[in-house]
């Protein structure tokens, strides 16, 4: 809503400044998101009457016109708008004038014809919300008067931003009641003469339907001119609330909508067929509106018909069909009240919001229509002329605009705001929004004024109540409650903490989008059925992610395309898997490494970040819980990953996630330089730790020995290891992998596996006989389980 | 006796001129060895008479150890400079940067989270959490927000379906926490939030952080002293003023929005807060007395407020970072500024 400060201190004038009054009007709920000068500071620009039209001899685009600007009689001018016409009044900007943006008018030549000033247009004149093209004037505008005293150009443009309770707000009749409020100030509520009726024509009206319309008047207004111009005051106000003028007619049902915030529509009267009916929309009915479009009408949506036909959408749009035109001279003005829940929701629909539909859903005052119907049928008359009929007018009071009792006590104010108010303070305030009370004693029982849709219960008088005290004067303290201490189960990880771990190794986090290009995951997560949202903003962000892989991709290609080649990103966050019991919102952490393992350095060779890198950041994570010796990888097929490269991660037997190394058919189809590494993990596996318990440690000396076997290339590392680990000897403390050496001397197909291993007891030392034992229980385990030779 | 200093002066100045450790052995056999000169001169004592004896044995003796000190010495000197030689060759170049790869880092909205989590657990608040595919009923009924009201219309919302929705707040974590926990709640609520919109200014995805406290006695004073209380601590500012001005939201009653002075301008007017000293930083509000019937709480007894914090909006102020979009770009170049 934007009000001029002009028209609204007409309404209402305290005595502050605009600074103040902005900031009254801010702190009292009705935020001003703007100020802005009704037009630019200029001078020395003038009337002026265009007195001769000639095209530029050297310049198709050019005029050279004549002007009388009350000092000369023919004034050259050189123009360049094509809407000049002999007859016109446009403002001069003449030698030495001075317009917005430190613009000196100076004589000129343009194309060889002297230029003695400039005709301006709207924007020259930092005028917002003007059209190009030279302004036009109106003919009774006196030659030679500064356009801006003319125009009344001295004025600010208040911008407000309205919250959707303040429907009362959209019209400058509520802004002013507001800041009189505020200010403490009597309010003259808005009144206009009721115009007599010199003709008796009507149009009867049909309302069947008291719940969703219970005011409709209508009135019939006959013989105006057609050729009237809209007065300048009225463009100008229209303008500075950022409305274009379009005909008398519209301009001034716009303008009653501006002063009043009732919406009111005008019929062309001649294309109306017997009564007017306010009724739904029947099956398959369509309409076509002002604006062109054709709309099918749902059988839900509210209209005013006649005996033919739809002719509007009800508090929305009127019809094309019976739209005033330029040659209209029987006109039938409407003033109506519709349900706000009948109108919510129908623009929206249509793809539609109109300053009417805008007003309705928030809620009209039931007690405007007549008001307004005569305010518009006396400028109408002003303005165009004519003969004007009674008004009829149809109206019901259906419960929803019965306004209840409110219940209200100063004990519920003081203890839902923390401060106390005196019952005079809190009575003075209700007197000033037109609130009415009846009650004593910190006990009253209040009526909420027709205009205010938004009070139905205490609370909302008490938000009344602070917004007058003003918020900032409620004091600031802290809440009294008792201490509590708060729970730390220790054996509970959270994803947040685990972070720590990755950012420790090395790893920058990521956060990336939650919905993603739906080819892509096909690509990388084609096993996990995705949720499609049914209004993305672009295909590129249609589909919810089932792996973070998508967007951790995408970062990656991002910074690759940026020169950065040491990449290690990691994210936490649900993906949304469909399942048949609904949609599964799972946290995960997952990440995507890629480039020189680390920065190059001096003391060492560069190599690339592989598997085996990431596999022990994994761990670390798993470390963190204590439960990394339950994982397992065991090397499995992924769409998304390198056939010979990826591993389906194990926790407990429960596979939990995917470690491996993009496809590299799909690192050369997303342009990304390989080889990249990819994990995620199901988060629910990171949270629960083992807990620490102590074992005692042993007291004797333990002793290391080496063995190096020979097996088949396809006996996996977990496979030896587990061949040892089922061995049932004491003394066997721990045994690891130290090499893994290929060469010809030891075979195609074959690889020699070095272990090392840790004996020791808890109860003595251990002599080397006890080691020789179990070495050869070993040895003999190896070769008969994994066909192990020992090498020499 | 002469003879025996003159040779004894003579070794001493071999052994100053010996600068060799080995040779230094070389030189002790040559005075001190069993045929050593000074040794030879003890076994020549017989040849002198008996009174003569025992002095010239003396001074012979004298000598000797004389010189056997000075050996060591020298020796000790020799070895000095020879570790002093060593260690010379081993100067290594401090300057030369250290070893192993420097820390990652968290995202700058992840740190923003903690910083605001952790300031209000320290007022005894704890941690919720809730799905961000929500009903129609969490994100927006319960919330006192009827189908087809207009504040919908402020809440761009991307749908899956009719009654399927991405939460367009952290607000539904309120409901969860109501509906599975009695009062007295303090509950705190991060979390990615959604809205169909996406400019300058606007990202489809957000972050906010939701607050909640119902007990038997909180007033709106209260919301109005956590709240400035929190961020004078969030921007280690203690005077920093807050502005609290009235506002609307279905489902808080009276409702607020609250400004801070520009942290940039310190309140000045600039080009961040549009040269007007504020910047709108938060919502809040008394927790409206439908949303705590929807979850069978007497408003009466049990009063609370409510706030939410745009996660994105205090990272921008506190780290001085422009331009919103930046957060989901995960350029290094931006997320390494904040390890």
């Amino acid at each position: 809503m934007k009000v001029s400060e002009q028209w609204l201190r007409e309404w209402i004038d305290p005595e502050v400044d605009t600074d103040i009054l902005v900031s009254q009007l801010t702190t009292a709920g009705l935020e001003v998101s703007g100020v802005q000068p009704a037009a630019g500071n200029f001078s020395g620009v003038v009337v002026g009457k265009i007195m001769d039209v000639q095209p530029h001899p050297n310049a198709e685009r050019l005029t050279v016109c004549r002007i009388n600007d009350g000092q000369s009689e023919s004034l050259q001018v050189v123009c360049g708008a094509a809407n000049v016409r002999v007859g016109m009044k446009a403002p001069l900007a003449r030698i030495n004038a001075k317009l917005p943006g430190d613009i000196t008018i100076r004589k000129t030549k343009i194309r060889g014809i002297e230029s003695f000033g400039m005709l301006c247009s709207g924007p020259e004149l930092g005028m917002a919300d003007s059209i190009g093209g030279v302004v036009d004037l109106p003919s009774e505008a006196p030659t030679g008067v500064a356009v801006a005293d003319y125009l009344g150009l001295d004025d600010r443009i208040i911008k407000l931003d309205l919250t959707p309770n303040r429907g009362d707000c959209l019209g400058m009749l509520g802004v002013a009641r507001e800041v009189a409020a505020i200010n403490g100030m009597d309010f003259q509520e808005w009144h206009s003469p009721s115009v007599k009726a010199l003709i008796e024509d009507t149009l009867s009206i049909e309302l069947s339907m008291p719940e969703h319309c219970p005011v409709y008047a209508g009135r019939i207004v006959k013989d105006i001119n057609p050729c009237a111009e809209t007065p300048v005051w009225m463009r100008e106000r229209l303008r500075r609330a950022g409305l274009r003028t379009i005909s008398p007619v519209v301009d001034i049902t716009n303008y009653v909508l501006l002063e009043s915030g009732q919406p009111m529509h005008a019929f062309d009267l001649h294309k109306l067929t017997g009564s007017i009916q306010i009724r739904m929309a029947q099956p398959f009915e369509t309409l076509t509106l002002l604006d062109g479009r054709e709309v099918k009408l749902d059988d839900d949506v509210l209209v005013i018909a006649d005996e033919a036909r739809a002719l509007a959408m009800a508090g929305i749009m009127g019809g094309q069909y019976s739209a005033v035109s330029d040659q209209t001279q029987d006109v039938f003005l409407e003033a109506a009240c519709f349900n706000p829940l009948t109108i919510t929701g129908k623009a929206r629909r249509h793809d539609m919001y109109t300053d009417s539909s805008h007003r309705f859903e928030r809620g009209v005052d039931s007690t405007l229509q007549m008001k307004a119907m005569e305010r518009a049928t006396g400028l109408l008359l002003e303005i165009c002329g004519g003969l004007a009929g009674p008004v009829k007018k149809v109206s019901s009071q259906p419960d929803w605009l019965i306004r209840n009792e409110i219940p209200l006590t100063s004990e519920k104010i003081q203890k839902l705001l923390g401060v106390e108010l005196s019952t005079k303070q809190i009575e003075l305030y209700l007197s000033r929004l037109q609130i009415s009370y009846t009650g004593e004693n910190g006990k009253w029982s209040a009526i909420a004024p027709s205009h205010r849709f938004d009070l139905n219960i205490e609370v909302d008088l008490i938000e009344e109540i602070a917004r007058l005290y003003g918020y900032d004067n409620i004091p600031q303290t802290l809440p009294e409650v008792p201490q509590t201490m708060v729970a730390q189960p220790e054996c509970q990880l959270t994803l947040d903490s685990l972070k720590n771990v990755m950012v420790e190794r090395g790893w920058q986090e990521a956060i990336t989008y939650s919905f993603i290009e739906p080819q892509l995951q096909e690509i990388l997560s084609p096993d996990r059925p995705a949720v499609d949202l049914s209004n993305p903003l672009s295909s590129e962000l249609s589909q919810m992610r089932t792996s973070h892989w998508t967007g951790l991709l995408t970062a990656l290609r991002h910074n690759q395309n940026r020169q950065q080649r040491q990449i290690r990103l990691f994210e936490t966050g649900l993906n949304f898997i469909e399942t048949p019991d609904g949609i599964d919102q799972q946290s995960w952490f997952s990440g995507i490494a890629s480039g020189p393992y680390a920065g190059e350095h001096w003391s060492a060779g560069s190599r690339l970040i592989d598997f085996y890198d990431v596999k022990g950041d994994i761990e670390a994570l798993f470390s963190r819980a204590r439960t990394y010796h339950r994982l397992a990888f065991k090397a499995d097929k992924h769409a998304a990953l390198h056939p010979g490269q990826a591993a389906k991660i194990y926790h407990d037997e429960n596979p939990v996630g995917w470690l491996g190394a993009l496809h590299p058919e799909a690192a050369k189809n997303l342009s990304i330089e390989g080889p990249v590494i990819l994990f995620e993990i199901k988060g629910s596996a990171l949270l629960d730790a083992a807990p620490r318990q102590f074992t005692p440690i042993s007291r004797f000396p333990s002793i290391r020995r080496d063995l190096a076997i020979i097996v088949d290339e396809a006996v996996t590392s977990d496979e030896v290891l587990a061949v040892i680990q089922q061995i049932e000897d004491k003394a066997i403390q721990k045994s690891w992998i130290f090499d893994i050496y290929r060469g010809r001397e030891i075979g195609p197909g074959r690889k020699s596996v070095a272990l090392g291993l840790i004996f020791s007891d808890s109860s003595s030392t251990l002599t080397d006989q006890d080691v020789e034992t179990a070495i050869s229980k070993i040895i003999s385990s190896l070769a008969e389980k994994i066909n192990a030779i020992l090498r020499n | 006796m002469d003879e025996v200093e003159q040779l004894l002066q003579e070794a001493i100045n071999a052994l100053e001129a010996c600068d060799d450790i080995g040779r230094l052995e070389k030189l002790r056999i040559r005075y001190l060895g069993k045929k050593g000169e000074l040794t030879e001169h003890l076994k020549s004592l017989g040849h002198l008479p008996a009174t003569e004896k025992p002095k010239a044995g003396q001074a012979i003796n004298k000598a000797k150890r004389d010189f056997q000190q000075r050996l060591e010495q020298r020796r000790v000197e020799l070895e000095k400079l020879a570790t002093e030689d060593r260690l010379a060759t081993e100067t290594i170049d401090v300057t030369l940067p250290g070893r192993g790869q420097p820390g990652g880092g968290l995202h700058p909205v992840t740190i923003t989270t903690r910083r605001i989590v952790s300031l209000f657990e320290s007022m005894g608040f704890h941690v919720e959490e809730g799905p961000e595919i929500e009903d129609d009923f969490h994100n927006f009924e319960a919330l006192n927000i009827p189908p087809h009201h207009p504040a919908r219309t402020m809440h761009d919302t991307f749908y899956f379906d009719a009654h399927h929705l991405l939460r367009t707040h952290t607000s539904p974590v309120q409901v969860r926490a109501m509906e599975s926990s009695k009062p007295p709640l303090r509950i705190i609520a991060p979390g990615r939030v959604y809205r169909c919109d996406s400019d300058l200014t606007h990202t489809p995805m957000f972050h906010q952080v939701e607050g909640l406290f119902v007990d038997k006695k909180v007033s709106f004073a209260d919301l109005k002293g956590t709240l400035v209380e929190f961020m004078r601590y969030f921007f280690e500012k203690a005077d920093l003023q807050l502005r609290f001005r009235p506002s609307y939201f279905p489902f808080t009653e009276p409702s607020a929005e609250a400004d801070i002075q520009c942290v940039i301008c310190g309140g000045e007017g600039c080009r961040v807060c549009s040269h007007s000293g504020w910047l709108e930083v938060l919502g809040c509000g008394m927790v409206h007395p439908n949303v705590l019937k929807q979850v069978h709480i007497d408003p009466q007894e049990w009063p609370g407020y409510a706030f939410g914090l745009g996660v994105e909006r205090l990272a921008m102020l506190r780290y001085g970072v422009h331009d919103l979009r930046l957060f989901f770009e995960n350029d290094l170049r931006f997320l390494r500024q904040f390890n």
